[in-house]
C-alpha cells in the first residue's frame, strides 16, 4: 500500500506529495467520495482551494429533501432523494433533524397544480399526508391565515457541515487519508494518456505543491468545468446559478415549509437550531467567486417568503449568504431550477485521458449518492472490488464535529459542568473547551487556524451578535494561550469581522441595526481594528 | 401596586441618558434652569471612560494628535459637521464643565488638553483621546515613558488578557509584561467585572488584591489592571490600593459593558435627583407635543403614568443603539416626532461592501438637521418648533465612530443647545 503524503523535497523548495487518488474540492460530494473510497480500503488525499463546505456545500438551506420538491417536474430525482432521504436518516443521524416539511398553497396559488401533488408523491414511493388548514396552523402557528392546502411530507434538515467535517474524519480515522485546506490547482502533468502530477498552489503561503496520484477526481463543484479545462477536458459544460438566502433570527416555524407550487423565488423556510433559513433567489451568473448578496434579492426573498408566513415581513434577520450553483447545460432550458438538478459523472475517456473523472450538478440530499457512483468508477479503474459500504456502515459521530450542531455546544458545556470552561460565544454558548478541542483535533492540517476557520468548525460567530464580541473574547482566549503572540490575532479579527460582515451587509435593519453600531463603535472606535495596516 | 399620575413643571426637559443628555443637564443645572431628564439611558454604560474629542479624520487611517488643529480641517474636509459651527473656546469650556461636574461629583477626570492622550485598549492597541478618568491616567503616562509595568489580568475574567496587551505593545513598549492572579475569595469559575468592582469597595479585599500584586510586580514601577477599582469611589480605590502596594496603578477599560460606563451611570442617577434635577431613567417617551407655551411630554414607569410640563426640549435620543433613529428595510426615520432625516438615497447606500473600509460607512452620517440654534428642521424646511432643540449623536453629517469623537459630539453640542435654550428662556 502506498503511504500518502509522502514529502519530498525535490530541491528548488517544491514540494511534492505522494497519495493513491487525489479529489479536489472539499464540498461534500468530495468528502463523501474520501470517506467512500476510504471504506473500500483506498488512500486518499482531499484538497480545497479554501475550506470545506466553501461553496454550495455551506451555502444552501440545509435541507434533506424528501423529494416532493421535485414530484412535479422531474420524478426520477424525487426518487433519488426519497431514496437518499432515508439512508442519511438511518445512518447519519447526528446530522439531521427529523422536522418533517410540509408543502402549503395560499391563496391565488394555482389549485390545479396543488391538487396533483400528493398523486406525484405516491408515484415517487415519498409519503404524503393532507392536512387541513386549521391543522397545518395548529402545528405552525405563523402561517399565513389565507393558507388553503396543505400536505405533510418526510423532508428534513442535515447539516452539510458537520456532514462534510465527519465524513473526512472517518476517512482519516479508517485509513489515515488526509485533507488539506487551501491548497489550489494551478495546472496538470500528464503523460501517455494519464495524468501524472496536480501542480498546486498554497493559497496561504503561495508555496507550490506537486501532487502525484494513481487517480484524479474532480469534485470542483461550480468550479469543475475550470478545473476539468486544466487538464485539457472539454466536455464539462456548466452553466452558473446565484442563490441568495437569507437567516432569521427565531426559528419561524418547526417543519420545512415549501410554497406549493412550481419551484420559484423566497419558496422555502428551513428550520436550524434557533434560526430559520428563507430562499432562495436564482439568477443566472458568470461570477464563480466573490458572490454576495444583494439588498433586491433580500426583498424579494422577504416580499415572497411572507406570503407562506407572513411574520418574515417583520422579522429580525441576521445574516443573508449567495452561493453558485452548478446547473449541468443542455438539460433544459428556460427556468434553471428545472430539470438541471440530476448529477454527471465523466470519465473524460473521450478526451484521451485514464485516470481522471469529473463529478458536478446534483444536490446536497443525493451527495452520497454521487460519491458511491464516483468511487465505483475509480475503484474499477484502480482494480478495487470491495464495493460501497456506505449504504450500510454508519457515519461515526466525531467529538472534534460535534460544534458545528446548533444547540450541541450548551447541552456537552451543562453536562460537563466545568465552572472553569468559561463561555466564549454568548449568543450559541460556545464554550473555551470547544475551541481547544477544534484547535487540536478538527480535520485541518494547515499550520495557522484562524478565526473564521474555528467559526466554521462551531457555531461562533453564528448567532445574533455574528462574532461581533465572541470575535474578541476568543481572539483574547487565543492571545492568552499563547496561540498569539503579535499583531496577527488583531489582523485575524478583523479578517474574521469583515468576513462576517459580508452577510450581515443587506440585513441591517431594526435591532440589528443597533446591534451594528454598537459592534463598529467596539471594534472600530475603542479597538482601532479600521486602521491596522494589513490591506 | 396603585398607579397613581404625576405631573411635573420644569423650565427644561431633556430627553436621553447618554452623555448627551446627561451633559445637557449638567450645563443646564449650572445655569440654574430647572430640569426634568428622562428617557433610555441609551449608550452610557457602553462607554469606556475615554472622553474623546477628535481622533481620526474620516477617511484617513493615521490618528490626530492635536485635535483643535484637526477640528479647523474638519471645515473644509465635512462642511456640515456639527462641530463647525463651535468656537475651540466653547468646546474647550464643556469639556472643562462637564470634567469639573463629574470630578466634584467623585469620578476625577484629567482636563482638555491642548493635544490628544494615547490611551490603551483592552486588545493591546492605542486609541486618541482627550480627556481620561484619574484612574486610567497612568497608564499613557507610563506608555509615554516607557516605564517598566506589569499589566495584571484574574483567572476567570474572560474578554481581557494581560499577555494580550503585551503581545500588541512589546514591540513598543518592551518593558511591558503579564501576570496572573486569582481574584480575592473569587477562586473558581467566571468572574464579572462589576462584581469584582464592587468586592473592592471593601477594605480586606483591596488588602488582599494588593498583596497578590505586590507578589507578581518585579521591578515594574506601574501596574495595570483592568478596569474594576470600585463602582462609587474609584479615585479613593485606587489611592487606597497604591498605598497598599507602593506602585502606581491605572486602568484599562474592559469589554462593553464595562465598569466606567456603569460609574458614571449610576453617578448621574445619584448626584442629578440630589441636585433637584427630576429624573426618570429608563423609560421611554411615548409622546410629545408642543403648545404655544409649553411641551408636554408623556411617559410610563413602574409606578404609573407620568407627563411633564416644560418650556423648552432637548432632544438627544442617540442614533440606532438607543433608539433615537430607527432603520428599517425601506428607510431611516427619527423615532419620537419623526423629524426628516438626512440617509442615504437607499439602503443599499447604507453601507460600503467592507465593514473596516477607512472612510466610514453613509449610515452613520445618517441624522436630522438643525439651525444655528440647534433647533431640529421639520418637514417645511424650516424649525420645528421654536421649544425644540436637540443634541448628540442624533446630528447629521458626523460619523462619531469613525472620528473617535463621540463624546466630543455629544458635549459640545449639548453645550450650545443649553445655550440656546438659555437664550430663549431668559431672553
Amino acid at each position: 500500500m502506498v503511504s500518502p503524503c509522502v514529502l519530498k523535497s525535490s530541491g528548488a523548495g517544491v514540494q511534492t506529495l505522494e497519495t493513491e487518488v487525489l479529489i479536489i474540492g472539499g464540498g461534500v460530494t468530495g468528502a463523501g467520495i474520501m470517506r467512500d473510497l476510504a471504506l473500500r480500503g483506498i488512500q486518499t488525499l482531499l484538497v480545497d482551494k479554501q475550506d470545506l463546505c466553501a461553496g454550495a456545500s455551506g451555502g444552501n438551506h440545509g435541507l434533506l429533501h424528501s423529494g416532493g420538491r421535485y414530484v412535479s417536474n422531474d420524478q426520477h430525482a424525487a426518487i433519488e432523494c426519497r431514496i437518499e432521504n432515508e439512508i442519511l436518516k438511518r445512518l447519519a443521524p447526528q446530522c439531521v433533524e427529523e422536522t418533517g416539511g410540509l408543502f402549503v398553497a395560499v391563496k391565488g396559488d394555482d389549485m390545479a397544480f396543488a391538487d396533483t401533488f400528493p398523486g406525484l408523491c405516491q408515484t415517487a414511493g415519498i409519503q404524503v399526508e393532507e392536512l387541513s388548514p386549521a391543522e397545518a396552523l395548529a402545528v405552525e402557528p405563523h402561517l399565513s391565515k389565507d393558507l388553503i392546502k396543505a400536505y405533510r411530507v418526510p423532508d428534513a434538515t442535515i447539516d452539510p457541515f458537520r456532514l462534510a467535517l465527519e465524513n473526512v474524519a472517518h476517512a482519516r480515522a479508517f485509513n489515515d487519508s488526509v485533507y488539506q485546506p487551501h491548497t489550489q490547482i494551478v495546472g496538470f502533468i500528464t503523460k501517455n494518456g494519464l495524468i501524472t502530477e496536480a501542480v498546486c498552489r498554497n493559497n496561504k503561503t503561495n508555496a507550490t505543491i506537486h501532487i502525484r496520484a494513481k487517480q484524479f477526481v474532480n469534485a470542483g463543484g461550480a468550479w469543475a468545468m475550470n478545473i476539468a479545462q486544466l487538464a485539457g477536458c472539454t466536455d464539462v459544460h456548466l452553466s452558473y446559478s446565484k442563490g441568495t438566502l437569507l437567516i432569521s433570527h427565531d426559528r419561524m416555524a418547526d417543519h420545512v415549509v415549501n410554497r406549493l407550487r412550481p419551484p420559484a423565488d423566497g419558496d422555502i423556510l428551513v428550520p436550524g437550531g434557533t434560526v430559520s433559513v428563507l430562499g432562495t433567489t436564482s439568477i443566472r451568473t458568470e461570477e464563480l467567486d466573490s458572490v454576495i448578496p444583494t439588498v433586491a434579492e433580500i426583498d424579494r426573498n422577504v416580499i415572497e417568503g411572507s406570503a407562506m408566513i407572513p411574520a418574515l415581513a417583520t422579522a429580525r434577520y441576521i445574516r443573508a449568504f449567495s452561493r453558485v450553483r452548478p446547473l449541468l447545460q443542455g438539460a433544459g432550458a428556460g427556468d434553471d431550477r428545472e430539470a438541471t438538478r440530476g448529477f454527471a459523472l465523466l470519465n473524460h475517456t473521450t478526451q484521451g485521458l485514464e485516470n481522471f473523472c469529473t463529478i458536478t450538478g446534483g444536490k446536497l440530499t443525493t451527495f452520497r449518492q454521487m460519491a458511491q457512483k464516483t468511487s465505483d468508477l475509480v475503484a474499477t479503474r484502480m482494480g478495487n472490488t470491495t464495493g460501497c459500504q456506505t449504504k450500510t456502515i454508519p457515519l461515526p459521530k466525531d467529538d472534534a464535529c460535534r460544534w458545528t450542531e446548533p444547540g450541541a455546544a450548551p447541552r456537552y458545556w451543562y453536562k460537563e459542568n466545568n465552572p472553569e470552561d468559561m463561555i466564549l460565544c454568548e449568543c450559541e454558548m460556545v464554550p473555551q473547551s470547544a475551541i481547544d478541542e477544534i484547535i487540536k483535533c478538527a480535520p485541518d492540517t494547515d499550520e495557522e487556524m484562524t478565526l473564521e476557520a474555528i467559526a466554521l468548525r462551531s457555531r461562533a460567530g453564528k448567532g445574533p451578535c455574528q462574532g461581533s464580541f465572541c470575535g474578541i473574547r476568543i481572539a483574547s482566549y487565543l492571545y492568552d494561550c499563547g496561540y498569539y503572540q503579535d499583531e496577527t490575532g488583531l489582523i485575524h479579527m478583523k479578517d474574521f469581522f469583515n468576513e462576517r460582515f459580508k452577510g450581515m451587509r443587506t440585513v441591517i435593519w431594526g435591532q440589528q441595526a443597533a446591534q451594528m453600531e454598537l459592534a463598529e463603535a467596539l471594534h472600530c472606535g475603542l479597538l482601532g481594528l479600521d486602521t491596522l495596516d494589513n490591506d | 401596586m396603585i398607579e397613581e399620575a404625576r405631573y411635573f413643571e420644569t423650565e427644561l426637559a431633556v430627553i436621553g441618558s447618554g452623555i448627551a443628555g446627561c451633559a445637557a443637564s449638567i450645563f443646564a443645572l449650572n445655569k440654574k434652569i430647572t430640569t426634568a431628564q428622562v428617557g433610555n439611558t441609551g449608550a452610557v454604560a457602553y462607554t469606556t471612560g475615554y472622553l474623546d474629542l477628535l481622533g481620526k479624520l474620516e477617511g484617513d487611517k493615521g490618528a490626530i494628535d492635536n485635535p483643535w488643529d484637526a477640528i479647523t480641517a474638519l471645515k473644509d474636509r465635512c462642511p456640515d459637521h456639527p462641530l463647525n459651527g463651535i468656537s475651540a473656546a466653547d468646546i474647550r469650556a464643556a469639556f472643562n464643565e462637564f470634567t469639573a461636574f463629574l470630578g466634584e461629583c467623585g469620578i476625577a477626570y484629567s482636563s482638555p488638553g491642548d493635544s490628544n492622550i494615547t490611551a490603551l485598549s483592552p486588545a493591546g492597541t492605542l486609541k486618541k483621546t482627550l480627556c481620561v478618568p484619574a484612574t486610567m491616567a497612568a497608564g499613557p503616562k507610563a506608555f509615554a515613558a516607557k516605564t517598566a509595568c506589569v499589566i495584571v489580568d484574574f483567572k476567570g475574567l474572560k474578554g481581557f488578557s494581560g499577555k494580550q496587551v503585551v503581545a500588541n505593545l512589546h514591540k513598543q513598549w518592551p518593558t511591558l509584561k503579564a501576570e496572573r492572579i486569582v481574584f480575592p475569595e473569587m477562586l473558581s469559575g467566571e468572574i464579572y467585572p462589576e462584581v469584582m468592582a464592587r468586592a473592592l469597595e471593601v477594605e480586606k479585599t483591596r488588602e488582599a488584591l494588593a498583596e497578590s500584586i505586590k507578589a507578581v510586580a518585579g521591578n515594574a514601577k506601574v501596574i495595570g489592571l483592568p478596569a474594576v477599582l470600585g463602582m462609587h469611589n474609584p479615585d479613593f480605590i485606587k489611592t487606597e490600593l497604591e498605598r497598599l502596594t507602593g506602585f502606581e496603578i491605572f486602568e484599562i477599560p474592559t469589554m462593553p459593558p464595562s465598569v466606567p460606563g456603569i460609574r458614571l451611570r449610576e453617578l448621574f442617577e445619584q448626584v442629578f435627583p440630589e441636585k433637584g434635577i427630576i429624573l426618570i431613567p429608563q423609560q421611554k417617551v411615548s409622546s410629545l407635543t408642543f403648545d404655544d407655551d409649553s411641551a408636554t411630554l408623556s411617559l410610563t414607569d413602574n409606578h404609573g403614568p407620568i407627563t411633564i410640563k416644560a418650556k423648552a426640549v432637548i432632544l438627544a435620543t442617540g442614533r440606532f443603539l438607543s433608539g433615537g433613529l430607527e432603520a428599517h428595510i425601506t428607510g431611516i426615520n427619527e423615532s419620537l416626532l419623526n423629524l426628516p432625516v438626512t440617509q442615504p438615497a437607499k439602503r443599499d447606500d447604507w453601507y460600503f461592501e467592507q465593514y473596516t473600509d477607512s472612510r466610514g460607512h453613509a449610515i452613520h452620517k445618517a441624522g436630522i438637521e438643525i439651525d444655528d440654534s440647534f433647533r431640529p428642521i421639520g418637514e417645511d424646511g424650516r424649525p420645528y418648533h421654536e421649544r425644540l432643540f436637540a443634541a448628540g449623536i442624533i446630528l447629521a453629517h458626523q460619523d462619531w465612530i469613525r472620528s473617535r469623537s463621540g463624546a466630543g459630539i455629544a458635549i459640545a453640542t449639548a453645550y450650545k443647545a443649553v445655550e440656546a435654550v438659555d437664550n430663549f428662556l431668559h431672553a
